[in-house]
């Protein structure tokens, strides 16, 4: 086994990086909890099944809203919508950034000079002003709606950060020597750069799918987000719009915050200890 | 006797194990004298003259005793060895284009760095003047930022601060590898007059570059693999080399005026062991055309005549 | 210097023209009619609704062709008029924006500037043993990874109510006027603290880890090891360190206005502070679209200016900036 692993590097890397670990747990934990939670609650979310305003107990685990609603099945469903979002929005804006930061560091000149401007505009607009102005205009959003703009204005970091990686992969040696054999660019471009990218975009996308999931939650919390699910920001959003702060119901606000804590933390330490695996120069002896 | 070197060993820490990379040096450096440390790519050289003035976190040093001027430099220790650094012992790195801080200036840099090192900046400044005249630097550079100088110029820079203080020991680590045939020559002149003017007292200048050692060294030290072949003064070892490795290494370096169909171009067959588990024995062995069974013991860095030390059995043989 | 800085102003230029064009199009593009919507609000009373209609349709200026709609809007922006609010009808979107900047700058550039500051610190000091970095690395991906409406959220039921520390809504005490008072003052200290503390506690950690990061790598770079190589103090070595490290995060700075502007909106929210952020949430809920439109205008109004101070800043903090510039004229 131990032999196996050292002769496929990354692997080994993989198992022994603390942060990756602890990272993965987290994530895995909260999947799976959104994948099982639907069945260990018998009450949908909106529904109001029980006495108002109760703590948490054995029967309602995390107690009960205001208007006596299932604070855990809401919160199983928001975690599923925060999920989805994360994926969707995080999805959107790592293609965009692909598209436009690979093709202005692939092409350069002229074009890298338009597209980088245009990342430049975008990039100082602040979203969340955009998407008020947008969102408050439509009545009827879901999530699918909502991640598609969280997608279309989140794409510019996303953008720099593969063109400069293009940048430097272009320069290099091997993609020279490709180029020299007379290659066609498209071939190069999957058989010599892509690879190389892979991890990088894998990293990218980590961090677009937590930026995502806190881009919601704010929007959620703003009242701005979807209008046909629960989500964790709506909760906490229901929370202090009835009170929860001022009587002290801690169980309504308290579990939708820590899971997407723990959810974008994890996401962000696993990001790290990734970088780490992949390159050498980061990993501590 | 300006450097004693002796059993020094330093290996590299991998996840695979150490790597043997300096396994054993014994040698010794008179005043005045410029040796010229050559080899293969993986020899050692580099190791060698790092673990002379720092060793970096993958470096661990293993054995050996290493005295300048009289004194024991307490190479394990780096913070001991802080009060030789600059002072006794320095460096020229090979990175000089990179070597200072790119949003100083260069004079506020060297204030600073003296400063820090208890030296009086202002008390040193007409020394600076003159040595940036000697190497023909302008006084101006001191109020320049390094991006604003040329690759030379950082070169000839990165050189007087590092012999501003007129160390005893001076690493000059594959200075002349970027630069330009001129350039070399104008690098390598510099680095002897150096030494003339007793700015500083002994060099070791590391290189893969024999044809420059011709130029300025006083003796040549060849190294193989981790540990010693040969060391003798410039002339024996371009013309009178004993180690089977010196002799192939000499005889494969291109001549001017001899053609490809005259005379063809001898490499040497075969690549340098992996040093994580290095041979019994010889190094060489396996490279080797005149080896024979005494070859799998180690064979000692042996003074066979004056000033020449050879580490052969074959050699030792004949001359013992 | 002239060329790089005239991009940098094109640039602006055309994110301005950018913003102003959305902020007009989108409620004129969007599916439904805002006359519509604004009505629905008013509920239906037949004489007064075609009133409030053609009131309306004036008051958004829809009754002349499009181009001409955008022209006028143009017009009324330089004279500083952006609408009558709804929300506060009859008052001046200006005028009620106006009264709500200075509490946010009074929020907004303290907890920016410190929290940068003592992350950008604290990051390095983090980079100096392997202990440190262990404990301080994971708080401060904890705390970039909070929500900053939940931070709020909770410091307000932890300190504002269960300890009945600090008063959890508005900008001070609803029984006051603003004032010059030590009074007013005070009580305005009292309820700008909570709020402040959770923009600073989340962009904290940003900062702190972003250094952490940046230091380590200048600490590999090669004047690091040149120094050390000749003796150099690791005073002097981290000194030089985080001054180069400290450059980037200037630029991250910028990039971050973004981030903090939403952190700021939903931070006032939980906590009811007058500024604009609680505007927009009121804007939001009462369909006051010319009170949005006219906080989206100030805010990129506001972003844009931070941004071009902080290139200003740049250019004269980074010698190689200006070095390369200076290449160019001449």
């Amino acid at each position: 086994m131990i032999t196996f692993l050292k002769k496929n590097e990354i692997l080994y890397f993989a198992i022994r990086n603390n942060k990756l670990k602890i990272g993965l747990s987290v994530l895995i934990f909260f999947i799976l909890l959104t994948l099982v939670g639907p069945l260990l609650t018998d009450y949908s979310p909106m529904e109001y099944i029980g006495p108002p305003s109760a703590p948490p107990s054995s029967e309602y685990w995390f107690g009960t809203t205001t208007f006596g609603q299932d604070v855990f099945s809401q919160f199983i469903h928001g975690l599923k919508a925060s999920f989805l979002v994360g994926i969707i929005g995080g999805g959107i804006g790592t293609l965009l950034g692909v598209l436009v930061g690979f093709v202005a560091g692939y092409r350069g000149g002229m074009i890298d000079e338009i597209l980088n401007m245009v990342t430049n505009i975008v990039l100082v607009i602040p979203t969340l002003a955009v998407l008020l102005i947008i969102v408050a205009y439509l009545e009827v959003r879901g999530i699918f709606a909502e991640s598609v703009f969280i997608g279309l204005t989140s794409w510019p970091w996303a953008a720099r950060a593969i063109r400069a990686q293009t940048f430097s992969l272009r320069s290099r040696d091997f993609v020279d020597l490709a180029r020299l054999t007379g290659m066609k660019p498209l071939k190069i471009i999957f058989s010599e750069i892509a690879p190389n990218m892979m991890s990088y975009l894998l990293l990218v996308f980590i961090l677009q799918f937590g930026g995502a999931i806190l881009v919601a939650a704010t929007l959620d919390f703003i009242g701005l987000g979807p209008t046909n699910a629960m989500s964790l920001g709506l909760m906490m959003n229901n929370a202090v719009l009835w009170g929860a702060l001022l009587l002290g119901f801690w169980w309504w606000f308290i579990p939708p915050g820590i899971a997407i804590t723990a959810i974008v933390g994890s996401l962000y330490i696993t990001n790290v200890g990734l970088d780490e695996v992949f390159n050498p120069k980061l990993r501590e002896m | 006797m300006s450097l004693q070197v002796e059993n020094l060993r330093v290996y590299y820490q991998t996840l695979h194990g150490d790597v043997k990379a300096l396994d054993g040096a014994t040698f010794a450096l008179a005043d005045g004298e410029i040796m010229g440390l050559a080899g293969e790519s993986g020899c050692g050289k580099t190791t060698l003259g790092y673990s002379l003035i720092r060793l970096n976190a993958r470096m661990r040093y293993v054995e050996g005793h290493v005295r300048l001027d009289g004194s024991e430099l307490p190479i394990w220790d780096s913070e001991k060895m802080n009060d030789f650094r600059f002072k006794e012992v320095s460096i020229v790195p090979q990175y000089a284009m990179s070597a200072m801080n790119p949003t100083r200036k260069i004079g506020k840099m060297i204030s600073e760095l003296l400063s820090s090192r208890k030296v009086s900046y202002k008390t040193t400044r007409p020394e600076l003047k003159r040595r940036l005249d000697l190497v023909g630097l302008s006084h101006d550079v001191l109020d320049m930022y390094p991006i604003e100088l040329s690759g030379g110029m950082k070169q000839r820079m990165v050189m007087v601060l590092s012999t501003l203080l007129d160390p005893s020991l001076l690493i000059a680590d594959e200075i002349t590898s970027a630069l330009d045939v001129s350039s070399q020559k104008a690098v390598a002149e510099m680095l002897v007059e150096f030494r003339n003017r007793e700015i500083v007292k002994s060099m070791i200048v590391i290189t893969h570059d024999i044809s420059i050692l011709y130029q300025i060294a006083d003796t040549i030290m060849i190294m193989y693999a981790g540990q010693l072949a040969e060391k003798a003064p410039t002339d024996t070892i371009i013309h009178n080399a004993w180690h089977p490795y010196t002799k192939l290494l000499i005889s494969s370096l291109p001549k001017v005026g001899v053609k490809y169909s005259e005379n063809k171009l001898e490499g040497i067959p075969g690549k340098p062991p992996m040093l994580l588990n290095p041979p019994k024995g010889c190094r060489f062995r396996d490279r080797c055309e005149v080896a024979f069974e005494k070859c799998l013991e180690e064979p000692p860095f042996l003074e066979l005549e004056k000033d020449h030390y050879v580490a052969c059995w074959r050699v030792s043989d004949q001359y013992a | 210097m002239k060329r790089y800085f005239s991009r940098k102003i094109l640039v602006y230029i055309l994110t301005f023209l950018l913003a102003v064009t959305i902020d007009w199009m989108i409620p004129r593009f969007m599916p439904g009619d805002p006359v519509d919507v604004l009505m629905a609000r008013a509920g239906s009373f037949a004489e007064a609704s075609e009133l409030m209609h053609d009131y309306y349709t004036g008051v958004f200026g829809l009754d002349v062709p499009v181009w001409q709609q955008y022209l006028n809007f143009w017009k009324a922006l330089f004279q500083g008029d952006l609408g009558i609010s709804v929300y506060v009808f009859p008052r001046p979107v200006t005028q009620v924006i106006l009264d709500a900047v200075p509490f946010d700058i009074l929020l907004l550039v303290p907890s920016i500037l410190l929290s940068w500051f003592a992350g950008n610190h604290f990051g390095a000091f983090a980079a100096r043993s392997k202990r440190l970095d262990n404990t301080i690395l994971p708080l401060g991906y904890i705390l970039t990874a909070t929500p900053y409406m939940w931070l709020a959220m909770v410091l307000a039921w932890a300190l504002g109510i269960v300890f009945n520390i600090f008063p959890i809504s508005g900008g001070y005490s609803y029984a006051m006027t603003p004032s010059l008072s030590w009074a007013f003052i005070w009580s305005f200290l009292q309820h700008w603290f909570l709020p402040f503390i959770s923009l600073f506690l989340v962009g904290f950690g940003g900062w702190a880890i972003g250094m952490r990061n940046m230091i380590i790598y200048e600490l590999e770079a090669d004047y690091s090891h040149y120094l050390e190589a000749l003796g150099a103090p690791r005073k002097l070595v981290r000194k030089y360190a985080f001054n180069n490290a400290i450059l980037p995060q200037i630029t991250g700075l910028a990039l971050q206005l973004g981030v903090i502007v939403a952190g700021a909106v939903v931070t006032e929210v939980v906590f009811s502070y007058p500024g604009i952020g609680y505007l927009i949430l009121q804007a939001v809920n009462t369909r006051d679209y010319f009170l949005l439109q006219g906080c989206f205008l100030f805010i990129i109004l506001g972003v844009l200016i931070a941004n071009f101070a902080i290139d200003v800043a740049y250019v004269l903090v980074d010698p190689r900036t200006r070095i390369g510039m200076q290449g160019e004229t001449t």
